[in-house]
């Protein structure tokens, strides 16, 4: 399936940079520029945000046994959102922090405050603690984004409302380095868990009983979940859907087993993001659509239709 | 755009027991009313105008209404007598209850303010609706003021000296070719992300192209858009100018944000012709126009 998959990911921006030049001529040093400046790192973090959403949503639904998981479930795209705006608001009076870098220490603290929630009383992760530590981090987090809001002025509000729907113009490849590493190492992380994954969806004591260590498994799949989704937003925004219809369509096709679905996720998504990006790009130009609205209006109709088909 | 709310039809005088309402609020003044179906205009010379746009406020001060101004948006800062007035809150969150305390006779209100408008015509206290509009809409502003307020000759003498001012610069900048221009107010620091710039609308770009600039947005019917580095490096600026208002730069800053214009091969960025204007004046559509639009063609020439 990934093998598959893989050729038609490195063929999309060449083949969609045919395509947009043709519908805007330009001369030759600047079609140059446009290509690899702009176009070429977009699609990048179009591949690399799309693809480590969507694995980072088949961890967390594998580690809280939820079907509805998202990489957001947990508070750590409000965390990271909220560094965001507090860069956009405040940039200007604090030394040197960027928007990406502010987002990855937001996403940082939300990360440490729901594990040290879901630790404290038990000895391994409490799924449900997990859970309700997300759902409130991710409530308190929206109140903190809101208050910020309501400091900034009229074009800073532009700006982080502009964001917060998820924006892959990364204008250069500098965004994408900084959070390469992390996609790496938990990348790392999850192919490590993918048997593991496979056997918890059974029940943590019968994985337990099959020879897994259902705590070590659990924080591995915490840690790299979230360091996923932390370097995915600080590219892109909290941008929508990737992380919960991906999956989901993958399994369809590939069935249950993590070891498939895992990397079929990635690239999937991968392919999916990048094809959303090109939308919005094209659709209204020379305005451009935030990618989070394409992948909102494609993601949620998709998703209800095989709601519905899963019943009947 | 500006205009009053309701049209001025004559004829209609008087309502006993509305002037009673107004007259207990206000200092004495002896109101003619005038009764238009549900809206209620106040004839005479307002003694307690609550602005809560700070164009308007800046308005007010300079056809010398500034007296009877007493209450301003939180945003007000120019003049600095109007900051000193009381805050009544801003755009989005005016505060009904400071407004009414203020006594007003007259209050200026933004025109998508429609549950304030609401509000203020259920208590019977006259309005006057404004909404952002292009460069000829300020002196038009200017006039309707000036005549509301009882201060006409004033404000016909401001309004012509910014039209002269403007007409002053259109004739300097004529002769010249016109440089492919582009207007920025807003962009993630020290990087080419999130560029917000003037579409072909609204009062900035006519700034811009009354300064002699050709605006390279100009196509996109928009006040302002969020530009890709795409469209930025497609669009080629000869002349790049970044307004940002009263947010002080230090050098270092300057220095930095300079810098990451380099990064991107644009002829305005290559050639040395990016320049950063930091000035509230210049993005607040009031009476400072005319000189902002000439700032703007220094700007566009050096």
């Amino acid at each position: 399936m990934a093998v598959a998959v893989a050729p038609f990911i490195g063929q999309t921006p060449l083949q969609f940079g045919r395509v947009f030049s043709m519908s805007l001529p330009f001369s030759d040093n600047i079609d140059a520029q446009i290509f690899f400046l702009a176009r070429l790192p977009r699609s990048l973090a179009a591949a690399v945000v799309g693809g480590t959403l969507a694995a980072a949503g088949v961890v967390f639904q594998g580690l809280l046994r939820n079907p509805l998981a998202t990489p957001y479930t947990l508070g750590i795209s409000a965390g990271a959102s909220f560094g965001a705006m507090a860069a956009i608001t405040f940039g200007s009076m604090l030394p040197v922090v960027g928007v990406t870098s502010a987002s990855l220490a937001g996403a940082l603290l939300a990360v440490m405050v729901v594990y040290a929630l879901a630790s404290a009383r038990h000895s391994g992760l409490s799924t449900t603690v997990l859970l309700l530590a997300g759902v409130t981090m991710n409530s308190f987090f929206s109140a903190l984004i809101l208050f910020v809001q309501y400091l900034s002025d009229f074009t800073e509000t532009f700006r982080a409302l502009r964001w917060l729907m998820g924006d892959l113009d990364v204008a250069g490849y500098g965004p994408i380095l900084g959070a390469l590493p992390l996609v790496v190492v938990a990348l790392g992380g999850f192919a490590w868990l993918a048997r593991p994954l496979n056997l918890l969806s059974l029940g943590a004591d019968a994985a337990a009983t099959r020879g897994v260590d259902v705590r070590r498994a659990q924080r591995v799949a915490f840690f790299s979940g979230s360091l996923a989704t932390g370097a995915a937003v600080s590219i892109g925004g909290p941008i929508g859907f990737v992380g919960i219809i991906v999956p989901h369509l993958v399994r369809l096709v590939v069935g249950a087993d993590h070891r498939l679905v895992l990397p079929a996720s990635f690239f999937v998504g991968a392919a999916f993001l990048v094809v959303c990006d090109v939308v919005s790009r094209i659709i209204m130009a020379p305005l451009e659509l935030p990618v989070g609205i394409i992948t909102a209006l494609i993601g949620g109709p998709f998703f209800l239709w095989m709601l519905i088909r899963k019943r009947t | 755009m500006s205009h009053l709310s309701g049209s001025r039809s004559p004829g209609v005088h008087g309502s006993a027991s509305l002037g009673g309402v107004l007259g207990s609020w206000g200092s004495g003044v002896i109101c003619t009313i005038l009764v238009v179906g549900a809206t209620v205009i106040a004839q005479t010379k307002p003694a307690r105008i609550v602005s809560l746009i700070p164009a308007v406020t800046e308005m007010l001060f300079a056809i010398g209404a500034g007296p009877q101004v007493v209450g301003v948006s939180a945003f007000d800062t120019f003049p600095t007598e109007a900051a000193a007035r009381t805050k009544v809150g801003g755009l989005f969150d005016p505060n009904f209850e400071a407004i009414l305390t203020l006594r007003p006779d007259l209050a200026i209100v933004y025109g998508s303010q429609d549950e304030l408008i609401g509000r203020l015509e259920r208590v019977h206290v006259p309005m006057f609706t404004y909404r952002h509009g292009g460069l000829a809409d300020i002196t038009r502003t200017i006039r309707d003021l000036g005549a509301r307020t009882g201060h006409a000759s004033e404000a016909t003498r401001l309004a012509d000296e910014i039209d002269a001012q403007l007409r002053a610069v259109r004739i300097r900048a004529s002769g010249d070719t016109r440089p492919r221009t582009l207007l920025v107010f807003g962009r993630e620091e020290g990087s080419m992300r999130g560029l917000y710039v003037s579409g072909g609308m609204g009062f900035l770009h006519d700034m811009l192209e009354a300064a002699g600039g050709a605006n390279v947005m100009a196509d996109v019917k928009r006040e302002g858009l969020q530009l890709s580095l795409e469209q930025l490096l497609s669009r080629a600026p000869e002349v790049v100018i970044e307004l940002r208002a009263s947010d002080a730069w230090s050098r270092e800053r300057q220095a930095r944000e300079a810098a990451a214009w380099k990064t991107v091969g644009v002829p305005a960025a290559r050639n040395g012709r990016v320049r950063f204007l930091l000035d509230d004046s210049l993005t607040i559509p009031g009476p400072r126009v005319g000189l902002a639009v000439q700032t703007i063609f220094t700007a566009i020439r050096q």
